[in-house]
């Protein structure tokens, strides 16, 4: 029973009125606004970025392992020390993030029942609904106190701070998606686990979590995106000394407070730091671009069609 | 000898469904202090923050200037006080002006890009571009749409730090979102209705009007104010059009064009300043911008109780 449906629709009687004629361009003209959108922000990245790149070679900002745009001087500009701070964020976070949303979606899809499912998936979800600027605070005056507390030598900011509160911040987002994928496996193959002898043990593990593999893929890809992007818990926590290091204990600037630097420092137009801006902008869009893609091409790609 | 070696067999896969159920015991366990972890986290946050603004929230503070004096936000120094005690107010209206003129953007593009998506376009490339696209935009970090309002909306065409620029970006911010919530609320008007009303004659655009958005506007508030709800709170994309760290007055509401505070900028100004009291100011505005969010979050789930004719 699959026939198109029929179109009833007439574009106007009588006379109409011209907004009866024009409303579906008046609306395509709004959908439109998004592509523009997009358009805009690559002409606004490349065009910025290319100003930068007419005055610093690309493979100095590519390989340089100094990042100091401001130095009077001598000026140098290796965008690493910044990737760094973002990587060590992002994967400090994820290490947080992933187990503990993973084990929290197996819990509200496969043991919580109804009820529990209920008040605890929203109550999650507040804190991805609490602006990034609180997550900051928390750092400053809640988490990094405990660091000190066990290892009194941490300053104000550090990395390990940053990446644990952007690990919370993105918790909802690993448990919410894939307990959505996990709550799609249909019962019928839970039922079959059980019918062999499985536990539920086995059956979460074994079944469910295989069957929901490419939504929870797309939930690490999309959290780990965010992580990459995100900005102000970043900023306040981890603070703002671009360098290359391996102590989670030491002062690192990521991309994205780098940015909010030379934003609330009033960068003149022109100077090499405003052009810097749309650089490492353009570097981020370029990153977090490429994990949307890739999130969206492992869940169509790896989806399990049930039913 | 056969009888041994059959209980020998049932002793060992005993022995190994006895192993799986406590491997099954750990697993729950491990799955419960994760779920646990998330929850404590939100506790400990909450109840950081007002512990932190406790004692520092008076009522002075919603209804004063900032201060660069920290001494300005404790109670008990008011009365000495020459200039007045210090506060949020200049942000506090910033915010919610702020919040009021992004609506009206957000309001039209987003209705009436989902209209186009759901009432008018077809199933062609072009529709599922659209849709690709505003499905990647919505993962774009938020402070490249500061960028781009930095470059278009202050630069090019020379609104200034303004807070028409900063309210056109936070619109393209969360158009994305509000586009795919509107989708969903048009989506759920029974077909039936909108056949009723070709059927009793009207046009495409008399249907849309007077039989769906009626239908589906209780949806799509939700969708508009909890989306607004977030964009109160973003500070990266207001940082850098260029929002004022400190205001001491409210902006003009007669003129767009002025510079404003804003909420988030001016705890983030007050959570940089190197004085420890800072905290507990930061903290007290933190509160204030939490509970304009609840109160935001509280309209949009009783729009959704009171109209929800399935519930």
């Amino acid at each position: 029973m699959s026939t198109e449906p029929i179109d009833l629709s007439r574009e106007s009687n009588d006379v109409g009125g011209l907004l009866d004629r024009g409303a579906k361009w008046i609306f395509f003209a709004c959908a439109l606004v998004t592509v523009l959108t997009t358009l805009a922000i690559i002409v606004v990245l490349v065009e910025g970025a290319a100003d930068f790149f007419s005055q610093v070679s690309v493979l100095e900002y590519l390989t340089g392992t100094e990042w100091a745009p401001r130095a009077s001087d001598d000026p140098s500009f290796g965008v690493l020390p910044l990737v760094w701070g973002t990587l060590v964020i992002t994967v400090g976070s994820a290490l947080i993030a992933i187990p503990v949303g993973t084990l929290t979606a197996i819990y509200l899809s496969e043991y919580a029942d109804d009820r529990v499912r209920r008040t605890v998936k929203p109550t999650l979800e507040v804190l991805a609904g609490i602006p990034t600027i609180v997550y900051g605070f928390f750092a400053l005056s809640f988490i990094t106190p405990i660091i000190q507390y066990f290892y009194p030598e941490v300053g104000t900011f550090n990395a390990l701070s940053g990446a644990i509160v952007v690990g919370i911040m993105i918790i909802p987002m690993v448990s919410s998606i894939s307990e959505d994928a996990m709550s799609s496996v249909p019962d019928s193959l839970r039922n079959a686990a059980y019918g062999l002898g499985a536990t539920k043990f086995e059956v979460s593990t074994q079944v469910v979590l295989p069957a929901s593999l490419s939504g929870i893929l797309a939930a690490y890809i999309l959290a780990i995106s965010r992580a990459i992007g995100e900005t102000m818990a970043v900023t306040l926590a981890v603070g703002m000394l671009p360098q290359i290091t391996t102590s989670p204990f030491a002062e690192m600037q990521t991309m994205t407070a780098y940015m909010v630097e030379i934003g609330t420092g009033d960068a003149s137009v022109g100077s090499i730091g405003y052009m810097s801006l749309f650089a490492i902008g353009l570097t981020l869009f370029v990153m977090t671009f490429l994990m949307n893609v890739g999130s969206m091409w492992v869940r169509s790609r790896y989806r399990e069609e049930y039913e | 000898m056969s009888t041994e070696t059959g209980t020998d067999v049932l002793d060992a896969s005993e022995k190994s469904i006895r192993r799986m159920r406590r491997f099954g015991r750990i697993f729950l366990g491990l799955c419960l202090v994760a779920t646990s972890i998330g929850i404590i986290a939100l506790v400990a946050l909450v109840a950081d923050v007002v512990n932190e603004a406790w004692g520092w929230l008076t009522w002075e503070f919603l209804t004063h200037p900032p201060s660069f004096q920290v001494e300005n936000y404790v109670p008990e120094n008011y009365d000495d006080l020459a200039t007045g005690p210090g506060g949020i107010y200049p942000a506090l209206i910033g915010s919610i002006y702020l919040i009021a003129l992004t609506a009206v953007f957000t309001l039209v593009l987003g209705v009436g890009a989902a209209i186009y998506l759901e009432e008018y376009a077809r199933e062609s490339y072009l529709t599922r571009f659209i849709e690709a696209n505003i499905a990647n935009l919505a993962g774009v970090p938020s402070i490249v749409y500061g960028l781009l309002g930095l470059a278009v909306f202050v630069r090019a065409m020379g609104a200034g730090a303004s807070l028409i620029a900063a309210a056109l970006t936070l619109t393209l911010l969360i158009l994305p979102i509000v586009i795919v919530q509107t989708q969903e609320a048009l989506r759920a008007v029974p077909d039936s209705m909108r056949k009723a009303s070709y059927g009793a004659g009207a046009t495409k655009w008399q249907t849309i009007r007077n039989v769906v958005l009626p239908e589906a506007i209780p949806g799509i508030m939700t969708g508009i104010i909890l989306s607004l709800s977030r964009a109160i709170g973003e500070t990266a994309p207001i940082i850098m059009v260029g929002a004022a760290t400190t205001m001491f007055g409210p902006p003009d509401l007669t003129d767009p064009t002025g510079s404003f505070a804003a909420m988030p900028m001016q705890i983030f100004a007050w959570a940089m300043e190197p004085h420890a009291g800072f905290q507990h100011v930061a903290a007290a505005g933190i509160i204030v911008l939490l509970s304009v969010l609840l109160a935001m979050n509280a309209t949009a789930i009783y729009i959704r109780n009171r109209y929800d004719r399935r519930a």
